[in-house]
C-alpha cells in the first residue's frame, strides 16, 4: 500500500528564486494493491507533480510518502515495486535506439541472470499480454510504431518487473484515439486483477470514473473531494465536483450550470483541518477554497 | 468492451494482422534478408546495435570519402617522414625558390627548403596538435557540459560561471606568461595549452543540448529502470547527440590547428619544428604571394582545408549513420 500523508511540493520561481509556488498542498490518500485510484484534476492542478513525487522524480518538500509503512527511498529497489507510465509515448522512447531497448534496460537492472532466450520469451509474453503482436513491434524504431503501440509497450515493460505493486499511469490515454483509449483502460483493469495498485492520473472525468474504486479530485494542488467513486460522483458535495459533472457533455441534453451548493458542508459541520468526512469513505474540503484559507 | 480476451491470450487486437497485412509482412520479411544476410537466404536475425551501425557506415559514401581523405593525410604524416630518410625538413636542399619538379615535388622555399618535406613533417605536427588540443578540449567540454546541463541548479550555476571565466581569459597573454616562466615549447605542450583554453564554447553548446534532452520522458524512464546519472548521460543523452559531439570535436580539432598556426606566427610555437601553420606563416612573412611562389603556401593551405573539410563531410555521413530517421530518406 502506498500512502501519502500531507504531501506538499513548493517550487521556487521568479528572478533569484524570489517567489514560491505551491503545486501540491497537503495531499493525503492511499493506493492499495488490487485497486484503481483515479486522480482527477484540471491542467495545473498539480496532479502530474504528485505522480512524479510518487515516482521519486521530484523531491517532496513536506509530508511523507510511505510504501507498506516504510518511507519511500527512490532507487533501484523502490522502482522494482513502483513504476510509472507517462503521458507522451513518443517522448518515452529514445529515438536513436530500437523500441525494445526499454525491455533491455529492465533486464540489465532487475533480471541480469535471466538467459537471453528466456528473456525473449518473457518479453514476447508481456507484449502479447498488452495485445500486441511481437513480430510486428519488436526490433522496430520508435518512429516506425504508432502512439498506441508505444504506449502498450510501456505497459508491457512494467509487466516485466516481478513484484510490481504500484503503477502510476499519468495521462496515459490522452494521446490515444477513443477506440484505443478504452483498450488501454481495460488493460489497466486487467492489471488490477493481477493484484497491482494503479494510480490513474487524468483530466477526463468520464475516463476517470470508468475503472476506479476511489477518486481523488484535485484543484490548485489541494484535494477538494475524495472517496469511493460512486459516493463522490453519486453525491458530490463540493461545488467544483458538481461543476465537473455538469461539464460532461451528454447527447440530447443542453448544457446547464451545476446546481449550486446551498451551504458549505465543511463549515456547516464545523470541521477542522483539511477534509471533512461527510459519510464513510467520502471526504470533502471547504467549498470556498482557496479564499477561505486561514479564516 | 467486456468481450475482451483475457490476459495472456494471443493477439487478437492488432487489426493490422489481417490476412492481407500478414501477407505483406511476410513479403517484406522475404525481401529484407537479401540485404542484410547476403546469399545465405535465411531470415536474418536482428542485427546487434554495433553491427547495424557498421552496416550503415560502410554503405555511406560521405563517411567513406571523408574518412578516406583524412586517413590518407594521416598516414602521410605518420609514415612519410620515415620514408624520407630522416632528412631535416628545414635543411638546405640545394636549390632556392624553384617551382615543383621531379626533384622537388612541391618546389623549394626562398631559403632552399624542400616544401614537400616540410609538408609531410608539418602534417604530423598539425595532426598532433589537433588531436591533443581538440581531444582535451572535447573531453573537458563534454564533462562540464553534460554535468551542468543534466544536474541544473547550483551545480549548473557554478560550472557555467567557471566556463564563462575561462571563456574571457585572454589566452594569448596567459600563454606569453607560461612561455616565459616554463620555457617549454613543444607541439604536445602547445596542444595541451590550446586544449585547456578552447573548451568553453563547446561546453556551453553541450550544456544547452543536454538541458533540452534531459526533460524528455525517456530520461525519466531510464531513472525508473534504475540507471544512475552518468549512465543516463552516456547511454541515453549522449547517443542522441553523437554526431553533434563528433562535430564539436572536429570544430575543436580544426580550431586547434588554426590557433596553433597563429601562435606559431607570433613566435610562441615550437622553436625548431615545422607545421602547416608555420609554413603558411613563413610563406606570408617572406612574401610568397607577391613573388608568385604559389607552391609555398598552397600545399599547407590545401592540407589544413582538406583535413578539416574531410572531417566535416565525414560528420554529415556519421549523422546519417547514427540517426535512424535519416537512414530511410
Amino acid at each position: 500500500m502506498l500512502t501519502l500523508d500531507r504531501v506538499t511540493k513548493t517550487f521556487r520561481t521568479g528572478t533569484f528564486s524570489g517567489s514560491t509556488l505551491t503545486a501540491v498542498d497537503r495531499v493525503s490518500f492511499s493506493v492499495d494493491r488490487g485497486e484503481v485510484v483515479t486522480l482527477l484534476g484540471e491542467s495545473g492542478s498539480g496532479k502530474s507533480t504528485l505522480g512524479r513525487m510518487i515516482l521519486g522524480l521530484t523531491a517532496v518538500n513536506e509530508g511523507s510518502l510511505t510504501l507498506n509503512g516504510e518511507p519511500v527511498r527512490p532507487g533501484k529497489e523502490y522502482y522494482r515495486r513502483v513504476q510509472g507510465i507517462f503521458q507522451d509515448p513518443f517522448s518515452c522512447f529514445n529515438p536513436v535506439f530500437k523500441a525494445d531497448r526499454i525491455f533491455a534496460l529492465v533486464k540489465d537492472a532487475y533480471h541480469p541472470r535471466v538467459s537471453a532466450a528466456d528473456w525473449r520469451t518473457r518479453v514476447e509474453g508481456a507484449v502479447r499480454d498488452v495485445r500486441l503482436d511481437p513480430a510486428q513491434v519488436l526490433g522496430k524504431y520508435p518512429h516506425q510504431l504508432s502512439g498506441g503501440q508505444l504506449q502498450r509497450l510501456l505497459i508491457a515493460r512494467a509487466l516485466l518487473l516481478d513484484g510490481l505493486e504500484i503503477l502510476v499511469a499519468d495521462e496515459i490515454t490522452s494521446m490515444l484515439d477513443a477506440s484505443t483509449r478504452i483498450d488501454v483502460l481495460n488493460l489497466l483493469g486487467d492489471l488490477r486483477e493481477r493484484g497491482l495498485g494503479v494510480l490513474y492520473i487524468t483530466h477526463d472525468l468520464s475516463l476517470g470514473t470508468y475503472l476506479a474504486e476511489s477518486t481523488v479530485v484535485l484543484r490548485n494542488g489541494r484535494i477538494t473531494e475524495r472517496g469511493a467513486t460512486e459516493k463522490v460522483f453519486g453525491n458530490p458535495l463540493h461545488p467544483y465536483t458538481r461543476h465537473l459533472l455538469a461539464a460532461v457533455p451528454r447527447l440530447g441534453v443542453d448544457w446547464a450550470d451545476a446546481e449550486p451548493v446551498e451551504e458549505c458542508v465543511f463549515h456547516a459541520a464545523g470541521a477542522e483541518g483539511d477534509l471533512y468526512e461527510a459519510e464513510p469513505d467520502h471526504f470533502v474540503a471547504c467549498a470556498r477554497l482557496p479564499e477561505c484559507e486561514g479564516r | 468492451m467486456n468481450a475482451m480476451p483475457p490476459l495472456g491470450e494471443p493477439a487478437s487486437e492488432p487489426a493490422a494482422t489481417s490476412a492481407p497485412a500478414q501477407e505483406a509482412a511476410r513479403e517484406a520479411a522475404k525481401e529484407a534478408p537479401k540485404e542484410t544476410a547476403g546469399e545465405t537466404g535465411r531470415p536474418a536475425a536482428p542485427l546487434s546495435p554495433g553491427r547495424e551501425t557498421l552496416h550503415y557506415a560502410v554503405r555511406n559514401p560521405k563517411l567513406l570519402i571523408g574518412l578516406g581523405v583524412v586517413t590518407v593525410l594521416l598516414l602521410t604524416g605518420l609514415f612519410g617522414p620515415f620514408l624520407m630518410d630522416g632528412t631535416d625538413p628545414n635543411a638546405y636542399s640545394g636549390s632556392q625558390a624553384v617551382p615543383p619538379s621531379g626533384e622537388n615535388w612541391f618546389g623549394t622555399t626562398t631559403f632552399g627548403q624542400d616544401v614537400f618535406a616540410q609538408f609531410v613533417h608539418g602534417l604530423r605536427a598539425t595532426f598532433l596538435v589537433g588531436v591533443i588540443g581538440g581531444g582535451i578540449a572535447a573531453v573537458i567540454a563534454m564533462l562540464v557540459g553534460f554535468f551542468a546541463g543534466y544536474r541544473g541548479g547550483v551545480v549548473d550555476e557554478v560550472l557555467t560561471m567557471f566556463t564563462n571565466i575561462v571563456l574571457v581569459i585572454p589566452s594569448l597573454a596567459v600563454l606569453l606568461i607560461v612561455n616565459a616562466y616554463l620555457g617549454v615549447r613543444s607541439v604536445p605542450v602547445q596542444g595541451l595549452f590550446i586544449g585547456l583554453t578552447s573548451w568553453p564554447w563547446a561546453a556551453r553548446a553541450i550544456r544547452a543540448q543536454t538541458f533540452s534532452l534531459r526533460t524528455r520522458d525517456f530520461v525519466d524512464l531510464a531513472r525508473l529502470s534504475g540507471s544512475r546519472t552518468w549512465r543516463i548521460i552516456f547511454r541515453e543523452i549522449a547517443p542522441n547527440m553523437s554526431s553533434y559531439l563528433f562535430m564539436t570535436f572536429i570544430l575543436l580539432f580544426g580550431g586547434a590547428i588554426l590557433i596553433a598556426s597563429s601562435l606559431d606566427f607570433i613566435g610562441l610555437g615550437p622553436t625548431d619544428g615545422v607545421s602547416l601553420g608555420l609554413m603558411l606563416q613563413s610563406a606570408q612573412q617572406w612574401s610568397a604571394l607577391q613573388l608568385g611562389m604559389w607552391w609555398w603556401f598552397v600545399p599547407p593551405g590545401v592540407g589544413i582545408t582538406a583535413v578539416v573539410g574531410a572531417l566535416y563531410v565525414a560528420n554529415v555521413g556519421l549523422d546519417e549513420v547514427f540517426n535512424p530517421k535519416l537512414r530511410e530518406s
